[in-house]
């Protein structure tokens, strides 16, 4: 076994790279904009192409209170990571579960808004144009919001377990990524079907 | 309990232990090498079942009026022979030497995420088993099997319910996805593995190309079949849930789907060719015994190439109609494209130009690769002008172009691989006799058949066509396309069957048969499950080269 030491030089002390969690986020997140961009670009071809009604600006509200849950569960789940990489787990848990219940909020919303327009409306996936596009829009915003409350709880979960500390610091920062993405997601899509899209 | 103790005992001998491990072991697999291994098996298989497929298409174009299989298999056959050689024969082999490769290449012990790569392999297989199973459940309870015919590229309306009844459609949409899902796997994968795990002095500028290269093709894979994920996404909500998102009934769009498709369609080819291009960029410098010529211009061509190939896709759809800005705009980032390629043909040459050329088989293959490719180029810059491309599109033109760059460009590239690799593998040379015989065979076959082929198209015929009038000055010529497939189809017989005896029969390759200058060839072949016992630090683009030659390494010039 001829170990390939000489001629190279020593091993450089500042040879660092990249820790790959972020960076393979990072990837995944690149993947999934291409996805949502898709999807966006085919809501804003088809805004206001449906041939029957019911018309957005008929049945949409502006989901105000629970677009703020969403994003100020950003801020708190950033304050918890910072707060686990200081080592306070106890704050990390509670600013964690703030998150989630945030997080759990918003889907509510989503809920409430889905069967409102089911039932009062009659707006289903096959009702129109809109329908079509809308749901699977904003369904495909729901479906990642849900991944992540359901990874958000499965680290609440070792938390309460005691098995999360300073040392996965850098692999809660890499789901926190994740959920960064998700609400930024969620200004593109409020942006389009709350604003452009009426 | 004592016979089991026995029998782990002898276990460290690795030939007799019982096969059921052995399979399980496959199975269970997380090495980058197995998966390489697996990889590539898949797409072999594949290649055959698609291969048999081309046969079939080229038997029954053989006459006019040939009746070799009906108008409704002839669909399901060219649907299924696109569909498998892009996703489960192109896509798994890339990723299959990217997986063998790319670690050991760059020094490191296994890729970034070792479970997701095989997870991500299985999901391609699946997706792989879906698609074929369409061929029983097709139909569904119903009828008889049915596999898609609405074409790879599966235009709307097409894929709507009152045109493919039953679920063949269903099938193609379900498999693409899952295996797209496990292609944005890999691509993650290998993106983090050559980002954080290369060895100690790997900087990027150090980088051996082919890892360069796949670093790009991982990066297109993220922006490029995701869009196709997404059209998939809603085929499957307009045929299961009732949606218009491609229905023109209810103001939906069938341009739309073209858009999305081609979005994904053509940066896929080039997700294609660049692992060719990558497998050349090692080979050739070994066999001109020269270092590679312009190494930063390869890798600036390289992103030029990755980020051009995003903004080409409608040159696919001149004869939709688009505005002429539309159009002016897609010929020039098609014309602009044919740049850094060129660069690319001219920095191979400049590198084989005053070298001490060894005309193995792997190089044979290269350089077969220069010429096919070339004319593939000009062919596309013939297409993708759109005033010509207005008269030739959905022509045999456009099929010989496009085999041109896939069968002429990409599987040489592709068989030199296998013959530059084979040996760090499996251990064994492969039969450079039976090399060249395959080499030449295909080469005249894949000329006969190619070459020709262009001319018909030009006479206005139609692809996609399952039968043609006689008389019409397309009857030898079509004789004549079909002789060179078959020639194709023994040469690659030929292929395996060197893969088969020399695994048993081949001379051992000791650990670096072509005096090679990256670090996959500084260990043994094959290699250690742990790649390197002592983790490699370098200093120059060919570490070995330093190793053997310590009077005048690389690293002074750097």
């Amino acid at each position: 076994m001829s170990a390939i030491t000489t001629p190279f030089p020593e091993t450089p002390a500042t040879w660092k790279l990249p820790y790959r969690g972020k960076v393979g986020m990072a990837c995944l997140i690149i993947a999934e904009s291409a996805i949502f961009t898709i999807f966006v670009v085919a809501y804003l071809y088809y805004t206001g192409k449906s041939l029957t009604g019911p018309t957005p600006r008929e049945v949409l509200e502006t989901p105000i209170f629970f677009t703020v849950c969403l994003l100020s569960s950003s801020l708190t789940i950033h304050l918890a990571s910072k707060l686990l990489e200081r080592g306070n787990r106890g704050a990390f848990l509670g600013l964690w579960f703030l998150t989630i219940v945030l997080g759990g909020l918003f889907l509510f919303g989503t809920g409430q808004e889905w069967h409102r327009l089911i039932f009062e409306h009659g707006l289903t996936i096959s009702t129109n144009l809109f329908g079509t596009t809308y749901y699977s829009l904003v369904g495909l915003h729901a479906t990642h919001v849900t991944v992540g409350l359901l990874m958000l709880t499965i680290v609440l979960l070792f938390g309460l377990a005691g098995r999360v500390g300073r040392e996965q610091s850098a692999r809660i920062d890499v789901l926190s990524m994740y959920w960064h993405f998700v609400d930024a997601v969620w200004v593109v899509v409020f942006t389009v079907v709350y604003v452009l899209g009426r | 309990m004592s016979s089991d103790a026995m029998a782990i005992h002898q276990g460290t001998d690795v030939g007799s232990r019982p096969w059921v491990e052995t399979l399980h072991g496959w199975v269970t697999t997380v090495d980058h090498k197995r998966l390489g291994i697996l990889y590539i098996l898949y797409a072999l298989l594949f290649l055959a079942v698609a291969g048999s497929e081309a046969m079939i298409i080229r038997i029954q174009l053989m006459y006019p009026h040939n009746s070799f299989v009906s108008p409704q298999v002839f669909n399901r056959i060219f649907t299924m022979h696109g569909t498998t050689m892009v996703f489960f024969v192109g896509i798994p082999v890339l990723f299959g030497l990217a997986n063998y490769l790319v670690p050991l290449m760059i020094g490191a012990r296994d890729m970034a995420f070792p479970r997701l790569n095989a997870f991500s392999f299985w999901l391609t297989a699946l997706g792989g088993f879906l698609l074929y199973f369409s061929f029983l459940g097709g139909s569904g309870l119903y009828g008889a099997g049915n596999a898609p015919d609405v074409g790879w590229w599966a235009y709307a309306p097409l894929t709507s319910r009152a045109f493919s009844p039953g679920h063949s459609s269903d099938y193609w949409t379900i498999s693409l996805l899952v295996a797209g899902f496990g292609s944005i796997g890999t691509a993650v994968n290998i993106i983090a593995t050559i980002l954080c795990m290369r060895c100690p002095g790997m900087k990027l500028s150090r980088l051996p190309l082919l890892a360069w290269l796949n670093l790009v093709v991982s990066g297109m894979v993220l922006i490029a079949i995701t869009p196709l994920s997404a059209a998939q996404i809603m085929l499957c909500v307009d045929r299961y849930l009732g949606g218009h998102f491609f229905d023109t009934q209810a103001g939906g769009s069938a341009t739309l789907w073209m858009h999305f498709f081609w979005i994904f369609g053509h940066p896929e080819v080039y997700i294609l060719i660049l692992p060719a291009f990558a497998v050349l960029s090692e080979v050739i410098p070994v066999f001109s015994r020269k270092p590679m010529f312009g190494y930063p211009v390869m890798v600036g061509a390289t992103i030029a190439i990755g980020f051009i190939s995003m903004s080409v896709w409608a040159h696919h759809m001149f004869s939709m109609g688009m505005s002429s800005y539309g159009n002016a705009f897609f010929v020039l980032t098609t014309m602009a494209i044919a740049v850094p390629t060129g660069i690319k043909i001219f920095n191979w040459l400049g590198t084989m130009w005053g070298g001490r050329i060894i005309f193995k088989t792997p190089m044979l293959f290269c350089i077969g690769f220069l010429f096919n490719f070339l004319i593939a180029g000009l062919t596309g810059i013939m297409l993708g002008s759109a005033a010509f491309n207005w008269q030739l599109t959905g022509s045999y033109f456009v099929v010989a172009h496009f085999h041109y760059t896939l069968s002429g460009s990409f599987l040489f590239g592709i068989f030199a691989a296998f013959y530059y690799w084979y040996p760090k593998i499996i251990g064994r040379m492969l039969s450079e006799r039976l090399g060249k015989l395959h080499f030449w065979l295909f080469f005249i076959g894949f000329h006969l058949c190619f070459d020709l082929m262009h001319i018909p198209g030009l006479l206005g015929m139609a692809r996609r066509i399952y039968t043609y009038e006689p008389g019409r000055g397309w009857d030898t010529l079509n004789l004549l396309v079909s002789v060179g497939a078959f020639i194709q189809g023994i040469a690659t017989l030929i292929f395996v069957a060197n893969l088969i005896i020399s695994y048993f029969k081949g001379a051992k390759a000791g650990n670096d048969p072509w005096d090679a200058w990256t670090l996959e060839w500084s260990v043994s072949s094959p290699p250690p499950a742990y790649n390197f016992a002592v983790t490699p630090t370098v200093a120059s683009r060919r570490p070995l080269w330093d190793l053997k030659h310590p009077e005048d390494p690389d690293s002074r010039y750097e």
